[in-house]
């Protein structure tokens, strides 16, 4: 019995993780219908600015040389947290500019740019590490060059008829997003794994019953379920919430009432991406995991099985769901099958897109003949 | 005549809704009968109960003697219930031709392997298949756009080609769903001069939904009305002109 | 029956000919670029088979490197564990001269084109009932299950992959015998089948499921079959890769394998055989040339992820769309060309 509260205090743990990504492809399949493979790169990249602040950029104190220090530890990792949330919604919202955006409303010149500074990388890594302020610049000199070279192929695309594009497009758009994050992530920081040391001071409780709860796990439930609470204010209550909402329902009505969708679009995976960071920066700093470029790509997708499970477009779905996926896989990590353990989120998917791709809480529509 | 298609009791329930209740329709062999009714009737969920699309929550649809409820659609086209599609479906990627050889292959008898191997037994049908579609296409005035896409073909241009395609397939009963919708009064006086010349050309009995009642009271020998899932009125076009409970429903009843 | 005899006597010069080919590649040419060829071979077969799948049926599959590992695998269970306990009782079916190494390797391809076959009806069955993202997903799930099932199977390696597997007639002299005859062959069988009238109704599937069920096509056998024949070339293509490199591992049959082999067919045109087939080529080839790099690996998929994101932004249907290359296909080109971009078709 003990082991088995312990396994769902952890499953818990990871539960809120995955509720956290969750809802970020919930907003966005909500509102686009589009699976944005590339969220769970997201996570990845607010964990690996987590580590960056943690260990470089900001002062944290050595709680083991300066206990005191407790405190200013403590208001650190709260801008912590806000720089990673902010860095990463700000990804989201690239993303969708430059990725998904042109394959609704057509290419512009912005893309070609875009597009040419991030040709440019693998380019740029091959002359220094990006720390240094002459790689930052050369990358800077070439993706301009490279994002000028690209604008006359955008403006004769631009010229051409229609294309059809379809979710499918998108589809393969997001899939090559998340490559170039996860292997340019690979180039600018290499493969080699990273962890955030301990930086705000860590108890362990014994609960009666002999279960082991840390304040790590107290804090990711607690900021979590704030963070969650607060999205659902947003969603809820807010105009912009509602023309979320509305968008969902039926996006060209939603234009034709005055809402400006690009606006609102951004702004959803701008949240979609914050939350993720959040995801991110408390996994980092508070499970000491290590991080590589890579280790986005299963939790994204459990994630991901956890919003189809509750119900695509479905907030408290997505959280039911992810807390779901957090205990299945940590009482089969803790059983005897535990090589599935990665494969368990794979076999819920199947089953749940066989039984009832609706999920638990979605609602089905139907193809009008 | 014989009665080709009959509807016994058909209902069929969405969730709580009954999108068709009590539906009790029959077609005698190479009549023009109309289903007309306002818009969210039922008239297209009809249509879908007729081809397969859908199963009958409860009664039984009855074609050429013989039940059918529940058969997958294109079981019901290969027994001889052919169908047009209200938003057009073309194969937008294919050519006219091709449109309309996809069609006629439900009565090729080669099959899989005969096609990967191309036995000259497979390259004959083929050829023989592709020289019916063409005299086909002869027959509706569709020869000249044998080999555009079917994206690029003016509106009623497509809406002929549907027809054509839903003809290769051999029909004995053909259900047009507002075929003249979109059309402008030439165009539509043409289909109905078509619709009448290829119920006699080709021995079919002909089910049509439309809304533009000049079409509707010059082609259908008879005509049911529906609405709300339900018949409200069966007779003569011009019985039904005059039927109060169809008036009622088109345009409601007089404050009292 | 004339047209029989013409086609096995044709049948036996293309095989022949692909014969003769792979002994002087193999005595001819450097190792290092036979292997390449081979290889290039192998994933042009793939991006073909999943063609079927994809770009003509229009399901959008994302498992395929499932199909590939399961080949792969029950192939190379044949040759180094079951063979060995039939050959006590069968001596032809020893290794080491050539009809007995035919032999197996005939023996490994059947069964593992059949395991691939059989995962492929698995897969493809249940997923009649979904469309677009959510097939792609469910495509993806199987791969990635197919993958942790086999890595836990002991006795063909689990984790650690399988060494050893003894080369076959398949190495030395006729490996490009076998892989382009493969390739040959799944090639062939797309192209008679698109210039049939049965081939018609399975883009009619791709193009509008509900009005080709109308039109009597029987989307679902469609679909299955589809599904069934791309997965078993994917299959036997496993099984050659098996034996002509002597050792599976994790690397071949990841998502990423899956991706790239999707990348393939996306980029070359969905539709496109020869289009796969340059596709696959080029795909192949190119990361060799540039193994010079270091860090090559992680250049290759940033490459390759940025020309995906600016072809599905610029020209969705691939570079080809659904047109095949041909000898016409490069005077249309250049009468294009001259004529200038104004009076292209569409």
């Amino acid at each position: 019995m003990q082991s088995f509260l312990q396994q769902a205090v952890f499953g818990i743990q990871l539960g809120s993780l995955y509720a956290l990504i969750a809802i970020g492809y919930t907003l966005v399949y909500g509102v686009l219908r589009l699976i944005n493979f590339a969220h769970g790169d997201v996570f990845m990249v607010g964990a690996f600015v987590c580590y960056y602040a943690c260990t470089r950029w900001l002062p944290f104190r050595d709680l083991s040389a300066d206990p005191a220090g407790a405190t200013t530890n403590i208001a650190l990792a709260v801008v912590v947290l806000i720089i990673t949330m902010a860095v990463c919604a700000l990804l989201g919202v690239l993303i969708e500019r430059f990725a998904y955006r042109p394959l609704r409303n057509g290419l512009r010149i912005a893309d070609a740019h875009f597009w040419g500074l991030v040709a440019a990388l693998p380019v740029a890594v091959r002359l220094g590490p990006f720390s240094h302020p002459g790689v930052l610049l050369a990358w800077l000199v070439i993706g301009v060059a490279f994002g000028y070279a690209l604008r006359p192929v955008v403006a004769w695309i631009a010229r051409r008829s229609v294309r059809a594009t379809s979710r499918l497009n998108a589809l393969i758009t997001a899939i090559g997003v998340s490559f170039v994050l996860e292997y340019g992530g690979l180039l600018v920081v290499g493969a080699d794994p990273n962890f955030v040391p301990t930086i705000v001071p860590e108890r362990v409780y014994v609960l009666p019953g002999g279960v082991r709860v840390g304040t790590p796990q107290l804090a990711i439930l607690a900021i979590s379920l704030v963070l969650m609470l607060v999205l659902r204010y947003i969603v809820t209550y807010t105009r912009r919430g509602k023309a979320m909402r509305a968008i969902a329902h039926d996006i060209e009505a939603a234009k034709l009432m005055g809402i400006d969708t690009d606006r609102v679009i951004s702004f959803t995976f701008a949240l979609g991406g914050a939350l993720a960071g959040a995801g991110g920066a408390l996994v980092a700093a508070l499970t000491h995991v290590k991080i590589t470029p890579l280790f986005g790509l299963l939790p994204g997708i459990k994630a991901f099985v956890a919003a189809v499970l509750g119900g695509p477009g479905s907030i408290p779905g997505a959280v039911l769901g992810g807390l779901l996926m957090g205990l299945a896989e940590a009482f089969v990590a803790g059983s005897k099958a535990s090589a599935f353990r990665d494969a368990i989120a794979f076999c819920i998917l199947i089953v749940l897109l066989l039984v009832r791709p609706s999920g638990l809480l979605g609602r089905h529509v139907a193809e009008k003949v | 005549m014989s009665e080709l298609l009959v509807t016994r009791a058909v209902s069929r329930y969405f969730g709580g809704l009954a999108a068709v209740s009590n539906l009790n329709l029959t077609v005698r062999s190479g009549e023009l009968v109309g289903l007309i009714g306002p818009n969210g009737a039922g008239k297209t969920t009809v249509f879908n109960l007729l081809t397969g699309v859908y199963t009958p929550t409860s009664g039984d649809v009855m074609f050429e003697g013989k039940r059918v409820n529940g058969l997958r659609p294109y079981k019901m086209a290969r027994i001889g219930i052919a169908r047009t599609f209200q938003n057009i479906r073309l194969f937008r990627a294919l050519t006219v031709l091709q449109n309309v050889q996809v069609a006629a292959a439900l009565r090729a008898r080669q099959g899989f392997w005969s096609a990967v191997l191309r036995t000259p037994r497979q390259v004959h049908d083929d050829a023989a298949i592709r020289a019916q579609c063409m005299e086909l296409l002869d027959r509706l005035d569709l020869a000249p756009y044998a080999d555009t896409r079917a994206d690029a073909l003016a509106y009623g241009v497509q809406r002929r080609l549907e027809i054509a395609r839903a003809l290769a397939t051999h029909p004995s009963l053909l259900l047009l769903d507002e075929p003249a919708a979109g059309l402008n009064p030439n165009e539509k006086s043409e289909l109905m001069s078509l619709v009448e010349r290829l119920r006699d050309e080709f021995s079919l009995t002909v089910l049509l939904i439309e809304h533009d009642m000049r079409v509707v009271m010059g082609i259908c020998e008879r005509i049911y009305v529906l609405d709300y899932g339900e018949i409200i009125a069966e007779g003569a076009p011009d019985a039904i002109a005059e039927d109060p409970k169809v008036i009622a429903a088109y345009l409601g009843t007089e404050e009292a | 029956m004339l047209w029989l005899l013409s086609r096995a006597l044709g049948a036996a010069a293309v095989l022949f000919g692909l014969g003769a080919m792979s002994v002087w590649l193999t005595h001819n040419v450097e190792t290092y670029y036979y292997l390449v060829l081979i290889q290039c071979g192998i994933a042009a077969t793939l991006a073909v088979s999943l063609n079927l799948i994809n770009g003509i049926t229009g399901q959008f599959s994302i498992g395929h490197a499932g199909f590939y590992a399961v080949g792969a695998y029950v192939g190379a269970a044949w040759t180094m564990l079951w063979r060995p306990i039939f050959a006590k009782e069968l001596p032809w079916l020893e290794i080491g001269s050539l009809p007995g190494d035919v032999a197996n390797l005939i023996i490994a391809l059947a069964l593992g084109s059949l395991a691939a076959a059989i995962t492929g009806l698995i897969v493809g069955t249940p997923s009649l009932r979904l469309r677009g993202d959510y097939l792609a997903i469910l495509t993806l799930g199987f791969g990635e299950v197919i993958r942790v099932t086999l890595l836990n199977i002991d006795a063909v390696g689990g984790a650690r992959g399988l060494a050893g597997i003894p080369t076959l007639a398949s190495t030395g002299d006729l490996a490009a015998f076998w892989v382009f005859g493969l390739l040959i062959a799944v090639s062939l069988l797309t192209r008679n089948l698109m210039q049939s009238t049965r081939g018609l109704t399975w883009l009619a599937v791709r193009e509008d499921e509900v009005a080709s069920d109308a039109m009597g096509v029987d989307t679902t056998r469609v679909k299955v079959t589809a599904f069934v024949v791309g997965s078993t070339f994917a299959g036997a293509s496993g099984v050659l890769y098996a034996h002509f490199f002597t050792g599976i591992s994790q690397d071949i049959f990841g998502m990423d394998v899956s991706i790239m082999i999707t990348t393939m067919v996306v980029l070359a045109g969905t539709g496109s055989v020869t289009g796969a087939i340059i596709a696959g080529f080029a795909l192949t080839a190119m990361p060799e040339a540039l193994r010079f790099l270091k860090d090559f690996k992680e250049y290759r998929m940033v490459v390759f992820s940025l020309a995906l994101i600016i072809m599905m932004l610029t020209r969705p249907q691939g570079i080809l769309g659904h047109a095949e290359v041909g000898f016409g296909s490069f005077v249309r080109l250049y009468q294009r060309l001259r004529l200038g971009v104004r009076r292209s078709a569409r």
